[in-house]
């Protein structure tokens, strides 16, 4: 009951808040962002795009020279894709189910935006909370390479929340939301019908606040790493609840033993091996509600054992007022990230470009799928970017590589998520609000074969 | 005086809505020194974001409730409204500090505005309840 009038109330003042947003963020990229001073309004500035999805015919909009064709439409939700090298790619159609336990009035406020930003209208937080969302990966099946499958199957059903995927040798592993299964993989099959067999326990449960499990192999197959982002903002529901999250697991596949191999990471997402490498990389999303320009979102490669800061500070020491008790002694091990893609963009995608069908300055580089913000007036993100990598370093600033997702009326035609590199050497974009995925080209010579 | 206040008697809602609603603002003030004394135990924060949200309902209701009350001459006076009215739009203002997360929801400003807010309330109830005690006392 009350729940509504404070919605309402909360919603009322939203519209009539502006927030000064002086900096701009082009000067929050690169290895040292502008940093402001913390600005916690009376109300956390909220812009969530409302979403329209895409109209017949209409794309992103991709650099001249480069092409964007629509692969698969009508699919709901994915957010990851995995090409494999025989020219399948592996969507993963997800959502979250339920909807987090209220432990404060704000929380079913909070749920209400979100919900406005997955195409909910406000109604539930997720299709999840209604039942039965598809939980599944299907699989595109493109011999020929030329972007337009000519297959589509469902290869697993049933799945609890999936987001990674990773295929070592004859098993798919999936990362669920509360757990690694394993499954009997040929490539070249179409679709699983056994069961899958446990690999070992995720944290889940019933908050699950940030509920997409990243998943990669190490390139010699031996370990998965995992992403496991926080259960809170900046660990409001109690330190309990933080339980090995906000850090990347080390799993070895075979015993389903594990260890926190990196910590500190709110929500990392995109784990990816540079290519010709033992470098692990993630893209990972900085805390909220310190205002429009904190904490920039950020790419980093991945140390062993390091801790980057959350929930205690940010960019390496930047102590968090708003976490007690606090730790100095965490503090000061804390390291900062390489690379700060600005504040608010949401990025849950990270590849290098390891193909030869676009100009070779893009040999090495990054793509990375910026959701796009909500904690800000403006909007950040909502696009694909691009980084240009030197000596297996990130150089210079982020440029816009796909945009289109947000129209010109601001609202979300898309949004991007997972991106991956197919065997052809074009760029696969995941777009969860618009239910399709992309593949970008590039139209100056023929695609390598 | 003793005419108009003798008819508080005979309007009890006011009083019981005002009664939740000191006793919520006052919960509020004890939760948010417990959550400071903690060092930052969560569930005080909760409990006083809860207290907050029901005593909004709370004095909400009542200050309808009084409105009415003054406008058909029944009983309370404009004094009595001020003193809900800002007790009620401090503790919003409060309620939106709350929504933080974590020590900056209370320390400072949240803290001085749960004060204010409980003077405020306390006040109004303290004139409140006067009025009735003398009332009381005029008629035996």
């Amino acid at each position: 009951m009350n729940r509504h009038l404070l919605a309402t109330a909360a919603l009322m003042s939203l519209a009539s808040c502006s927030t000064k947003q002086n900096i701009d963020p082009m000067q929050q990229v690169g290895p040292n962002p502008v940093l402001p001073k913390p600005a916690q309004g009376l109300i956390a500035s909220v812009g969530v795009a409302k979403v329209v999805g895409w109209k017949d015919g209409q794309t992103p909009v991709v650099p001249r020279g480069f092409r964007i064709q629509a692969m698969a439409t009508g699919l709901v939700s994915p957010r990851e894709v995995y090409p494999l090298p025989t020219g399948d790619i592996l969507v993963v159609e997800t959502q979250r189910t339920g909807t987090e336990p209220v432990d404060r009035p704000k929380d079913p406020i909070r749920d209400f935006i979100m919900s406005v930003a997955h195409g909910g209208g406000g109604a539930t937080e997720t299709e999840g909370a209604k039942g039965g969302p598809p939980q599944r990966i299907t699989l595109l099946r493109d011999a020929n390479g030329d972007g337009q499958p000519e297959q589509r199957t469902v290869l697993v059903d049933h799945l609890n929340s999936a987001f990674g995927v990773a295929v070592i040798g004859n098993q798919l592993y999936v990362a669920n939301t509360d757990a690694i299964v394993r499954y009997r993989f040929t490539p070249g099959q179409t679709q699983i019908t056994a069961p899958p067999v446990k690999v070992i326990d995720l944290p889940g449960g019933l908050i699950d606040h940030h509920w997409t499990k990243s998943m990669t192999a190490s390139p010699d197959g031996s370990k998965l790493y995992v992403g496991v982002g926080s259960n809170s903002n900046i660990q409001e529901r109690g330190p309990e609840a933080e339980t090995n999250r906000a850090a990347i697991w080390e799993v070895d596949p075979k015993t389903g033993s594990f260890r926190i191999f990196a910590s500190g990471l709110r929500n990392p997402n995109g784990l990816t091996f540079y290519p010709a490498s033992n470098t692990l990389w993630t893209v990972v999303n900085e805390r909220d509600e310190l205002g429009p320009n904190l904490v920039p979102d950020y790419m980093t490669s991945v140390r062993d054992g390091a801790f980057y800061g959350w929930p205690y500070s940010y960019y390496g020491q930047h102590v968090d007022p708003r976490v007690r008790p606090q730790r100095p002694d965490l503090v000061a091990k804390a390291i900062p990230a390489d690379y700060a893609l600005s504040s608010h963009v949401a990025p849950l995608g990270l590849t290098f470009y390891n193909g030869s069908n676009f100009p070779s300055g893009f040999r090495g580089g990054a793509f990375v799928g910026e959701h796009g913000s909500w904690n800000r007036t403006s909007y950040n993100g909502y696009q694909v970017v691009f980084i240009r990598f030197v000596g297996g370093k990130p150089v210079g600033k982020p440029i816009t590589f796909v945009n289109g997702f947000l129209g010109p009326d601001l609202k979300a035609r898309g949004r991007p998520v997972g991106v991956a590199i197919d065997r052809t050497g074009a760029l696969i974009i995941a777009d969860d609000v618009g239910n399709t995925v992309w593949r970008v080209s590039y139209a100056g010579r023929p695609p390598a074969a | 005086m003793a005419d108009r206040s003798a008819a508080a008697l005979r309007t009890p809602i006011y009083s019981l809505l005002l009664a939740v609603a000191v006793t919520c603002f006052i919960g509020a003030l004890v939760t948010d020194l417990a959550y400071l004394n903690s060092g930052g135990n969560l569930l005080w924060l909760n409990f006083a974001c809860w207290l907050l949200a029901s005593g909004l309902v709370f004095a909400g209701f009542g200050a309808v409730a009084l409105l009415v009350s003054i406008l058909r001459r029944n009983a309370g006076d404009w004094l009595q409204f001020g003193l809900l009215a800002a007790a009620w739009v401090v503790e919003f203002v409060n309620s939106l500090i709350h929504a933080r997360d974590g020590w900056t929801a209370v320390a400072g400003v949240g803290l001085i505005l749960s004060i204010i807010g409980a003077l405020l309330i306390l006040v109004a109830g303290w004139l409140w309840q006067s009025t009735r005690y003398v009332v009381a006392g005029e008629r035996t």
